[in-house]
């Protein structure tokens, strides 16, 4: 009895303890999240300016963005870029990774190299594109002429050409994708290939049933951080383009910010933000539930 | 018999032959092709080194001038006077010390509770964080906007600043992992020689854990210099308290399209402290990367 009370005693201390060490994430969490996420479901319910006080709509907002033209044009154009970029550097950075994991004399050198763009992301990379891509006096055209006999488009300010061009800008920053990749290939034991080797499988098949199958659990994680990543594009979009030309870059989160502080139609991009959250959640459903068919987790033996 | 031994063996020395030089094929074609993606990435960084130090009227004509000849180190000076890049450089220096203090601050300590410490909650609050991570800040934007609307926090720092005190679901996650890899014992020895538990957090879990304490400053340092859209939200209305990635932004607006030279001499000068910590750093760069991108 005596020695029970004093261990539940302690075990009470140590549960003070850990609330106390917790305090900061939890005033975060209801402060910053939890209470924030309430008040955005009412919010959206709201039409809200900041100036004049809330008025009640219902779903009125959600019916809007229903028959809002600019919503269903930011959608196509961030889907366009999702799948693009996604498929783009996922098949880039592999491709690059796999070339880096044979025994490379210099690897180093070479992984310092390719992650160096992703250190200088943000402003800075959108304004040297934007000069690169300018279809006048970019370095890019310039190149394109010289080299290969082409004349290149107008890029960033061509309405069929600006999602392209943000695209191949993304390829600039895959160096950490190329990182976890090559870390993922450098875990593959050895003797598997080994075992191959010796049954006579040639490279294409150890691709196909050793490389692969032991990358999937990476390449699921990087498909799904990487579509949640290209659906809340903003700064290249915001900076370089301003959404245009012709709304031919109207990404989602951009036009969500423009309603929020721009226009200040704070219960309308509250809407926005909902729709983002659950189409963000579906593809994450979606990509967990083929994922058992694709992904193969090592069964532990122990 | 003989023959055969002597034709398997020539075989084995055809195969042998055939696989070194399949091998050499690849080598070569694998180092041509890891120079020119090196090249393809230096393009545009040299392209923006060499514009930075070029004269105005230099900047158009074609063929472009690569190392340009006198170099015009003073476009740098001329972008800091055309805009106070001085003031937003500092400002930018301001808010990411304050942050990484506060996420080096809060962080380990809520780390350490999960990794360590016992409490019938614990599974679920953890499941918490990691479901906030999955939360797209743009659900909460608005209504935290209208928050430190009424705090009377726009125009000021607070708003970019406050929050990491409070703890970031990632950096948590990241800690949590890195402290559950320090072996039990050590806690225990530490516990004999009579450390309670905030000595064995100080003494032995802290001290233990400075590459995950590294690697969590770095990420919070590369995000708060680069972060644009929230200073974008909350410093717009006080232009002293802009952002160095503000200043480019507002730059590229009034002379955009045309002084590129001193464009890219600002952007240089704002990426030059995260190259340099990468270059410093670049053991804990990795290393964070390969935790954050490979376990999840």
């Amino acid at each position: 009895m005596e020695a029970r009370r004093r261990l539940t005693q302690r075990a009470r201390r140590e549960e003070l303890v850990f609330y106390l060490c917790v305090l900061p994430w939890i005033i975060g969490f209801v402060g910053l999240q939890l209470g924030p996420m309430i008040s955005s479901v009412f919010f959206s319910l709201t039409a809200y300016n900041i100036i004049m006080p809330w008025r009640w709509l219902g779903l009125a907002n959600y019916k809007e963005i229903l028959t809002d033209q600019y919503f269903w044009i930011s959608l196509r154009v961030t889907s366009i870029y999702s799948v693009g970029s996604v498929a783009a550097n996922m098949f880039t950075s592999l491709f690059v990774a796999s070339i880096l994991n044979r025994d490379i004399k210099g690897l180093s050198w070479f992984r310092t190299l390719y992650y160096l763009p992703s250190v200088v992301s943000g402003v800075a990379v959108s304004m040297l594109w934007m000069y690169i891509f300018n279809p006048e006096f970019g370095i890019l055209n310039y190149l394109l002429w010289e080299v290969f006999g082409i004349r290149g488009p107008s890029w960033i300010y061509s309405e069929t050409w600006a999602l392209p061009s943000l695209i191949l800008m993304g390829l600039w920053g895959i160096g950490g994708g190329i990182i976890i990749y090559l870390a993922g290939l450098q875990g593959i034991p050895t003797e598997l290939y080994e075992a191959a080797e010796i049954d006579g499988a040639g490279g294409w098949r150890k691709l196909l049933h050793i490389t692969l199958p032991m990358m999937s659990p990476v390449i699921y994680f990087q498909l799904v951080m990487g579509i949640i990543g290209s659906f809340q594009v903003f700064t290249q979009a915001y900076v370089m383009t301003q959404g245009g030309p012709h709304w031919a870059t109207l990404f989602y989160v951009l036009y969500l910010y423009r309603n929020a502080f721009e226009t200040f139609r704070m219960g309308y991009a509250s809407a926005l933000a909902w729709v983002l959250f659950a189409i963000l959640v579906t593809l994450t459903l979606l990509v967990t539930r083929s994922a058992s068919s694709w992904v193969h987790y090592e069964e532990s033996v122990n | 018999m003989t023959t055969t031994a002597q034709a398997g063996r020539a075989d084995r020395e055809m195969r042998g032959l055939r696989k070194s030089v399949s091998r050499a094929l690849g080598d070569a074609f694998a180092y041509t092709f890891l120079i020119v993606v090196g090249v393809i990435i230096l393009v545009p960084v040299a392209w923006m080194l060499s514009t930075a130090v070029k004269s105005d009227g230099n900047v158009y004509p074609f063929p472009p001038q690569w190392i340009p000849i006198p170099p015009h180190w003073e476009n740098f000076t001329r972008a800091f006077r055309a805009v106070p890049f001085g003031r937003f450089f500092l400002n930018t220096v301001v808010i990411t010390l304050t942050g990484i203090t506060g996420a080096l601050i809060s962080c380990p300590l809520v780390a350490y509770a999960f990794a360590r410490l016992r409490c019938r909650a614990k599974n679920v609050l953890f499941v918490m964080v990691l479901a906030t991570m999955m939360l797209p800040g743009q659900v909460t934007m608005v209504p935290l906007y209208i928050l430190y609307r009424r705090l009377n926090w726009i125009g000021t720092f607070a708003p970019l600043v406050v929050p990491t005190f409070l703890g970031n679901a990632y950096y948590i996650f990241l800690l949590r992992q890195f402290f559950s890899t320090i072996p039990r014992p050590l806690d225990d020895a530490a516990t004999i020689d009579g450390c309670g538990y905030i000595g064995r957090f100080t003494r032995i879990i802290l001290p233990l854990s400075k590459p995950a304490l590294a690697t969590v400053a770095i990420f919070s340092f590369m995000h708060h210099w680069n972060d644009f859209m929230t200073p974008m939200i909350y410093l717009s209305s006080s232009r002293t308290r802009w952002t160095m990635t503000m200043g480019l932004n507002g730059f590229r607006g009034a002379y955009g399209g045309t002084q590129w030279n001193m464009l890219m001499a600002a952007s240089l000068v704002s990426v030059i402290p995260p190259l340099l910590l990468f270059f410093f750093a670049q053991r804990f760069f990795i290393q964070g990367i390969v935790i954050t991108g490979v376990k999840g």
